[in-house]
């Protein structure tokens, strides 16, 4: 198998992984999502857990892959390079917050939720694309004139 | 799936957590479903494929999902389309800006210890908190 398709199939089972952790974790679930965030109402913690799971075993491994030169399958890691905490950053975790809060879905539990069969995930997604590429373009546009 | 699930949540966490591991691992990436997601687009060769596959797995592990065990999507969310048309825009547009959303700041970054993703996690946490405690009257 060529490297490249070796680095596809890794992506589809760690989407499918993905996939799997979100539903188990009830991350699929838009009015369990908002009840993590409703809290001045019932309080339900359980997304705490699935945070602190994931960075549990993430902690581990992202410090082993900042010791290696290469990954696994070569190339190079494509680690970000932004560092600051500027006015973009701020905006932009802001109003994802406001659209989180609204809908109940972040973008990757949304995309799962297509599988579902049912309408609101294919708004919500649809909508999510919208949103990416009108500010791409928009930002793009203000960096040719920056 | 409703009410506390500390074992569930637990689980699904470590779940995640060996996904985003084997991604930056074995490829060098970081699992930001938003970034695989926005970069798509204009994205070509091996630099498209790769997204399309994790992409596919995510959709493809949701239809799973509704075949085994289609109570992970919730009831039938009382959320209006046209509040899911505008939150929907409203996550593009800020994932995009603030270049990441709960898996790449929140999952990815706080494992590497970013100060950026720590940062961005506790805003978009807090105006999600904001967010609901409008929406359903609890100010």
């Amino acid at each position: 198998m060529s490297n490249e398709k070796k680095k596809n199939v890794l992506a589809a089972i760690c989407g499918l992984l993905f996939a799997f952790g979100l539903g188990l974790g009830g991350m699929t679930n838009p009015l369990k999502v908002q009840a993590f965030l409703d809290v001045l109402g019932k309080w339900d913690p359980s997304l705490l857990f699935v945070m602190g799971g994931g960075i549990a075993v993430g902690f581990w491994t992202f410090r082993a892959a900042k010791r290696r030169a290469h990954p696994f399958l070569g190339g190079d890691f494509g680690w970000p390079r932004a560092t600051r905490i500027d006015a973009q950053l701020l905006a932009g975790a802001a109003i994802f917050g406001v659209g989180w809060g609204l809908t109940g879905y972040c973008p990757g539990p949304a995309l799962v939720a297509l599988g579902a069969g049912r309408i609101a995930p294919v708004v919500a997604v649809s909508s999510m694309v919208l949103g990416m590429l009108a500010t791409q373009a928009v930002t793009r546009r203000r960096g040719e004139h920056a | 799936m409703m009410g506390f699930t500390p074992v569930g949540s637990t689980l699904g966490g470590l779940v995640l957590g060996v996904a985003i591991s084997l991604l930056i691992l074995f490829d060098g990436r970081i699992a930001g479903i938003a970034g695989i997601l926005g970069r798509s687009f204009g994205a070509r060769g091996a630099e498209l494929s790769w997204r399309l596959y994790f992409l596919g797995g995510l959709v493809v592990g949701g239809l799973l999902w509704r075949l085994v065990s289609p109570g992970v999507f919730g009831v039938a969310s009382s959320t209006g389309l046209g509040t899911m048309a505008i939150g929907g825009f409203l996550v593009g547009v800020g994932t995009t800006l603030g270049n990441g959303c709960t898996s790449g700041h929140g999952l990815c970054g706080i494992s590497r210890l970013s100060p950026r993703s720590i940062v961005a996690t506790l805003v978009f946490v807090a105006t999600g908190m904001l967010t609901v405690a409008v929406t359903r009257g609890r100010l």
